[in-house]
């Protein structure tokens, strides 16, 4: 009995041995049950107390705790962040390689959108400016966009627009743009027409001199672009046009071809020649035929279309 | 008997507590495995559980898992960590073999508080409902967590297992 008795204590395995009465110290590697009960009811409080009230009682202290280990894990992190990133540097040629494609491809869309929203705009406002038209010529107009050019090498000026007789367009209709005169519907198929341009070689309209008055016709001269002009021939010979003078639509019998008072271009310059005894005004046309894209068709008012008509107070029907 | 709580001993305990907190909410997390961190209180409370005993592993277990719960960014109920890391330090402490133990000895008992820990911070969750989780999304987390605390075990508990042994070397169990 001694003998266990004087064995030196701090080991559990003969602490056990040794255990017989309350006197006996309890065993080191156990702790007191008093304090297991007590941190185990402090856990259950804390968490009943935060799980109450959505944990406003518990703020205060997670405040404190914050305020001293925030700035410590700002600072941790403001030295770790840099080396965090490290591993971003180091990436293969083919990650590279595949990352520029995706890059270029995204960069392609967006270009293209950026592309067309200008395109968008500028139809927006052709429509808007054949709204325009149709208020201050005084006739209704069905819209139609140019779909096809006819080639240069055929030596024809003409357009094909996607307004058919479906949409109430038929031969010898009048068609303008935002600007003014365009031309004149030569034929038509249900869903297209074939517009023959004031500039080709073949068209001739009759125009009048907007201040004076004088009568004339005008011949195209079968080109396209900013250098196309439109030869006006007077029937007064007498009479010498201005610079800068408007010349509109002369006006045919019924609208057809041509509505009268439809805008053409400008006197630009006149050349008088003696031997033919004729004067011959150049005349600068209002549209840009090299960028045609929204036109009108002027239809008579009412016409029965399978699209929106601009009638003549601006309105579409 | 010495008492329990020395102030070396606090010290020691609350510096190494701090620094495994901060590390693993700012240094860890750029490293985290699915968004799993290792969780480096966790190994620091299963140092001290097995260089002092099952008391004060308790009581350095409510500490440092009271600190996880309140710290920044903490937002789950206070005293599931502080009961969970409980538990750890006092299965630490009885686990422990006394005297110097050899990897081979203590890094199953680690192991061990590892999923004890984890597994009480994640059942206290489920009963309180804080977050709720599915236990599919549970078992993921928890094995990754179990992966990770296993493996740094290797470094962190004897780093602070030397930390309270030059603290005080005449004190800790050995």
């Amino acid at each position: 009995m001694t003998d266990l008795l004087s064995r030196p204590r701090g080991r559990p395995a003969e602490d056990r041995l040794n255990r017989r009465g309350s006197l006996e110290p309890r065993e080191p590697g156990r702790p007191r049950r008093s304090l297991v009960l007590a941190l185990v009811l402090a856990c259950a409080t804390l968490m009943t107390v935060d799980h109450v009230n959505d944990g406003a009682a518990v703020d205060p202290l997670r405040r404190v705790v914050g305020e001293v280990y925030g700035p410590a894990e700002r600072a941790v992190d403001a030295v770790v962040g840099p080396v965090a990133a490290v591993p971003q540097w180091l990436r293969s040629r083919h990650d590279l390689t595949g990352e520029i494609q995706q890059l270029e491809t995204e960069n392609d869309q967006l270009r293209s959108r950026l592309a067309t929203v200008d395109y968008d705009r500028n139809r927006l406002r052709e429509y808007d400016d054949l709204t325009a038209t149709a208020e201050t010529i005084g006739y209704a107009l069905v819209p139609a966009r140019v779909v096809a050019m006819g080639p240069a090498q055929s030596f024809n000026r003409t357009v094909t627009i996607d307004a058919g007789s479906k949409a109430g367009v038929v031969p010898d209709q009048t068609v303008v743009s935002g600007d003014g005169l365009v031309g004149r519907v030569l034929r038509v198929t249900s869903s297209t027409a074939t517009v023959l341009l004031v500039t080709d070689a073949d068209s001739t309209v009759g125009g009048r001199v907007g201040r004076s008055m004088k009568v004339g016709f005008l011949h195209g001269r079968g080109d396209l672009g900013d250098g196309a002009r439109l030869d006006l021939e007077l029937v007064d010979q007498s009479y010498v046009p201005s610079q800068g003078e408007t010349v509109v639509t002369w006006g045919s019998q019924d609208g057809a071809p041509y509505v009268a008072g439809v805008p053409i271009g400008t006197v630009e310059s006149v050349y008088s020649s003696l031997r033919e005894t004729t004067q011959r005004a150049v005349i600068d046309p209002a549209v840009d035929f090299s960028a045609l894209d929204v036109v009108g068709v002027v239809v008579p008012s009412g016409t029965r279309s399978d699209r929106g008509v601009i009638e003549v107070d601006g309105s579409l029907r | 008997m010495s008492p329990l709580v020395t102030l070396p001993r606090a010290l020691a305990l609350f510096v190494a507590v701090s620094v495994a907190l901060v590390l693993q909410a700012s240094l860890f997390s750029h490293l985290a495995v699915r968004g799993v961190v290792p969780d480096l209180v966790l190994l620091v409370v299963v140092a001290a559980g097995l260089s002092y005993g099952s008391e004060l592993g308790l009581v350095a277990g409510f500490g440092a898992g009271l600190l996880l719960d309140l710290a920044p960014p903490a937002d789950h109920v206070v005293g599931r960590w502080a009961l969970a890391l409980m538990a750890v330090g006092y299965v630490a402490g009885r686990l422990g073999a006394p005297g110097r133990p050899r990897l081979t000895q203590w890094w199953p008992v680690a192991a061990a508080c590892a999923f004890v820990g984890t597994s009480v911070f994640a059942l206290s969750g489920l009963l309180l409902r804080d977050p709720y989780v599915g236990v599919g999304e549970l078992l993921r987390v928890e094995l990754v967590s179990m992966v990770w605390d296993v493996g740094l075990a290797l470094v962190v508990v004897p780093l602070t297992t030397a930390l309270f042994a030059r603290v005080e070397p005449d004190r800790v169990l050995a």
